[in-house]
């Protein structure tokens, strides 16, 4: 912390930095309050203050840890509601930082309007998720069926109506604040949101999909941490001092690793690989389905290189670990990058963590910066290499069609199936 | 005077003092025009300055639509680009952020990532056939999103690494700035472009609303306006308002009708792989024939008749005028709050008397993404030659049951004969 401050000092300064040292009135960001729980305070009274932030982070990750694992346990609405949860509260504090710098608690529109847009974005969003994966469920309520019907004229009008909101709300000392707040509220909302339901879709392709990825990041962190604190020497990047070569490549390798060992086992469980599907006549989620080819063992060959060290020839694998490599991959290379940013915001606004929710970490935010890529990562690619469009909703959309539009496509499916001998030429089904 | 009102109530605000000062508007008039208009004064001078933009604008416009939709497709891009340099310059000079030279290549690169992802999957819906010949094309087109993520990615990729210790706000600031100004003008190009897809008119009448609006409203302003409309633009009167709403509307419905009779304004733009080219050429569907109206009996002592032949667009005329006169000049608004915001009188000098291009679209946009919800919630449906790109990709499996699923329904509907085969 005091290290940052007076590098900052010497540096030479532009107009706009220097301004932010006067919001803080001191220049010295408030030092984080110390919310470890008392408990906690008494047991490591003894250690000297290295070890005890040590043991202090090394208990709240084993925590949260074992929270992810009991939420798993509780199946996928009780994670969807939780994905909602961080994804409200991450909104709340990247706001909460806006206000800060703007001094703009005196505007009282903003904090209203900043809600009602996360309430828009939010309500487009599952609206949309919701007709995709309840469809049948939809179809049957009368004003759930008008509701989707118009979907998105209604969000584009709900929206509408905040923006005029904005206009109206346009105070003459006030524009800039206001604006850059308005801005601030929908960079966050694209950052926060967009993500979070990228999230829920990759849960509803099945358990594991949500489930390797996050442990990944989690992984990395944890490892990078370990070979950087054991074997650290060498800088990656100036915006994060404590971050090395060595822990950076060494939290690699061992994420990959973990990644394949990770897929191993839970390839092997159905309520994890299948996709989540709502089951209209007992009103609950499902995961049961035949495994996909993704998730049934295959002989691979070993590349010759690495058969002097394994010493197999071959090896049983599931397709889905040559994808893990690729999910570990990125959470390891790229990923960080999420993290760098973080840092660089936290820099830029002059704030050591997002928040203090959790003791000895910070914010949710700090916990998740390195997931938001990871999560459009894994959504893109099962969008680009696993699946293809959803069946379901390719159905709906065609009930929408014009009668001869829907015979077009219908004939034209008919003989793409004929060609390729899917159906026989004289079929009846 | 505003300026300087401005500055003695934000004193208190020290964020505003790296604002730069404004630099006077330089004067790009032609000389021709300056030379034949020496006479009149100044206020006059400027009228007809306008006057003659005006004209000379709504004419180019002609002359572009009568040149086709792969014109108009070209001036739509061009438009965006020259917009979105607009914002990017203002937010340089508020930032000072000449001096940091990744910027601009950021800057650029993302909008040609964003750009890249929206025009590959126009290209996709629309060009189904021509892409289906090309190899290379294919494999685009199939790992589109991921080929735009990833570039996308290097870009994020290069902004961390290109942080710079002093900077880092500076540079925050402009990365923002950067994604919200895209957000604004890339998106909304997009649906225009679509919209234009769907036929010429749905291009045509919106963008003649707005701009009927504009002017309409300026006249009513000009010789009744006396109530203030809000503050942020003080020049808006009530009457101006009102005034520009029914002209507008009234102008929709008779443009909605010239337009409706040509095949050339009404049918999808299609492109044909066999000519290479874009035609509109169809059946015109039932928007654009004649049908007839019983009038409401209030209306009929005022105009003398019991129904009129209307064409059923003409209904969506009205409400696409009321949405232009209504709602579009929140946008206007929004515009002259933000360059009340920065300090600047226009958005840049490109036309003479008006400002940057960015003065003349600032209506357009809330407009343009208006359409495009009211024509997929109301109009069209999905887009059958999409739905069908996506079933062809689907697994066999997969294609078996939708196909039996649709064969049940159709059945269902009476579209398909049970007992016909093949």
């Amino acid at each position: 912390l005091q290290e940052s401050e007076s590098e900052n000092k010497l540096d030479g300064e532009t107009a706009s930095d220097s301004e932010s040292k006067s919001d803080f009135g001191g220049s010295s960001p408030v030092p984080t309050s110390d919310d470890t729980p008392e408990v906690l305070n008494r047991a490591l009274s003894n250690l000297s203050s290295r070890w005890k932030n040590w043991w202090v982070r090394g208990i709240l990750t084993l925590a949260m840890i074992t929270f992810f694992f009991i939420i798993i346990y509780l199946g996928p609405m009780v994670l969807m509601t939780i994905v909602m949860c961080v994804q409200i509260k991450c909104f709340h504090e990247i706001i909460t930082i806006g206000y800060n710098v703007y001094h703009s608690y005196d505007l009282p529109w903003f904090r209203t309007l900043s809600w009602y847009f996360l309430l828009c974005v939010n309500y487009f969003f599952y609206g949309e998720t919701v007709t995709d994966y309840f469809f049948t469920l939809v179809q049957r309520e009368e004003p759930l069926r008008i509701l989707s019907k118009y979907h998105r004229f209604i969000s584009f009008a709900l929206y509408l109506t905040g923006f005029c909101m904005f206009v109206l709300s346009l105070v003459k000392k006030h524009y800039r604040l206001q604006f850059y707040m308005f801005g601030w509220t929908h960079v966050t909302l694209l950052i926060v949101v967009t993500q979070s339901h990228l999230i829920i879709h990759n849960l509803f392709e099945g358990m594991i999909w949500f489930i390797v990825p996050i442990s990944c990041v989690i992984c990395n962190d944890i490892m990078a941490y370990m070979f950087g604190f054991f074997f650290g020497r060498t800088p990656l990047i100036k915006l994060s001092p404590k971050k090395t070569w060595e822990g950076f490549i060494g939290g690699f390798f061992s994420t990959v690793l973990f990644g394949l060992l990770l897929s191993y086992v839970m390839s092997g469980y159905r309520c994890f690989t299948c996709p989540v599907e709502f089951n209209n006549d007992t009103n609950s989620f499902t995961v049961d389905c035949e495994p996909s080819e993704l998730f049934q063992l295959q002989e691979y060959n070993i590349p010759v290189l690495l058969q002097s060290v394994l010493g197999w020839k071959t090896v049983r694998m599931y397709p889905f670990q040559i994808h893990s490599i690729a999910l570990s991959t990125f959470a390891s290379l790229i990923g960080p990058f999420g993290g760098f940013f973080a840092s660089g915001f936290k820099r830029a606004f002059k704030i050591k963590d997002f928040a203090n929710t959790i003791p000895g970490h910070g914010g949710i935010m700090d916990r998740f910066d390195c997931q938001y890529l990871m999560a459009t990562f894994v959504n893109v690619y099962i969008a680009s290499f696993i699946r293809g469009p959803n069946p379901s909703k390719l159905i709906q959309q065609f009930l929408t069609l014009r009668p001869d539009q829907q015979l077009h496509i219908f004939n034209t499916l008919k003989a793409h199936l004929v060609d390729r001998g899917v159906l026989g030429s004289l079929e009846d089904a | 005077e505003v300026d300087l009102e401005e500055r003695l109530h934000e004193l208190d605000l020290r964020s505003d003092s790296d604002i730069p000062d404004v630099p006077p508007p330089t004067d790009s008039t032609p000389e021709i025009l300056k030379r034949a208009l020496s006479g009149l004064s100044a206020r006059w001078k400027n009228w007809w300055i306008r006057g003659i933009l005006s004209l000379a604008m709504i004419s180019g416009f002609f002359l572009i639509i009568y040149l086709g939709s792969f014109m108009l497709m070209l001036l739509v891009l061009s438009i965006q680009v020259k917009c979105y340099h607009e914002i990017i310059t203002i937010g340089y000079r508020v930032y000072h952020s000449y001096d940091l030279p990744w910027f601009r290549s950021l800057s650029w690169y993302f909008l040609l990532c964003v750009n890249y992802f929206f025009y590959g999957e126009t290209v996709a819906d629309y060009f189904a056939t021509f892409v289906q010949r090309r190899e290379q094309l294919q494999f685009l087109i199939r790992y589109h999103r991921f080929i735009s993520f990833a570039l996308y990615l290097t870009g994020f990729c290069m902004f961390v690494l290109s942080l710079v210790k002093k900077h880092y706000r500076l540079q925050f600031y402009m990365f923002a700035w950067t994604h919200v100004t895209l957000l604004i003008t890339v998106t909304q190009s997009h649906l225009v472009i679509q919209n234009l897809f769907e036929g010429m008119i749905w291009f045509l009448v919106p963008i003649s609303s707005v701009i009927c609006n504009d002017i309409t409203a300026y006249i009513f302003g000009f010789f009744f306006g006396r109530t203030p409309l809000i503050k942020l633009s003080p020049k808006k009167t009530w009457e101006g308002f009102i005034g520009g709403f029914f002209s507008t509307v009234i102008f929709g419905f008779i443009f909605s009708y010239f337009l409706a009779q040509h095949q050339y304004f009404v049918c999808p733009v299609e492109y044909n792989s066999e000519t290479n080219r874009f035609v509109t050429e169809c059946e015109p569907s039932e928007l654009f024939q004649m049908k007839k109206y019983s009038v409401p009996p209030l209306l009929q002592p005022v105009l003398g008749w019991e129904t009129v032949n209307m064409y059923p667009f003409q209904m969506h005329s009205f409400a696409l005028s009321t949405f232009a006169s209504l709602i579009g000049p929140f946008g206007g608004f929004f515009a002259s709050g933000f360059k009340r915001a920065f300090k600047i009188k226009d958005f840049a000098d490109t036309i003479p008397g008006h400002g940057g291009i960015m003065d003349r679209f600032d209506c357009q946009y809330l407009m343009a993404t208006f359409v495009h919800v009211y024509i997929t919630s109301f109009i069209r449906g999905p887009n059958p030659s999409k739905l069908l790109k996506q079933l062809l990709i689907l697994q066999p499996e997969q294609q078996l049951s939708v196909y039996k699923t649709l064969k049940s329904h159709l059945v269902e509907k009476g579209i398909l004969q049970p007992s016909l085969r093949g």
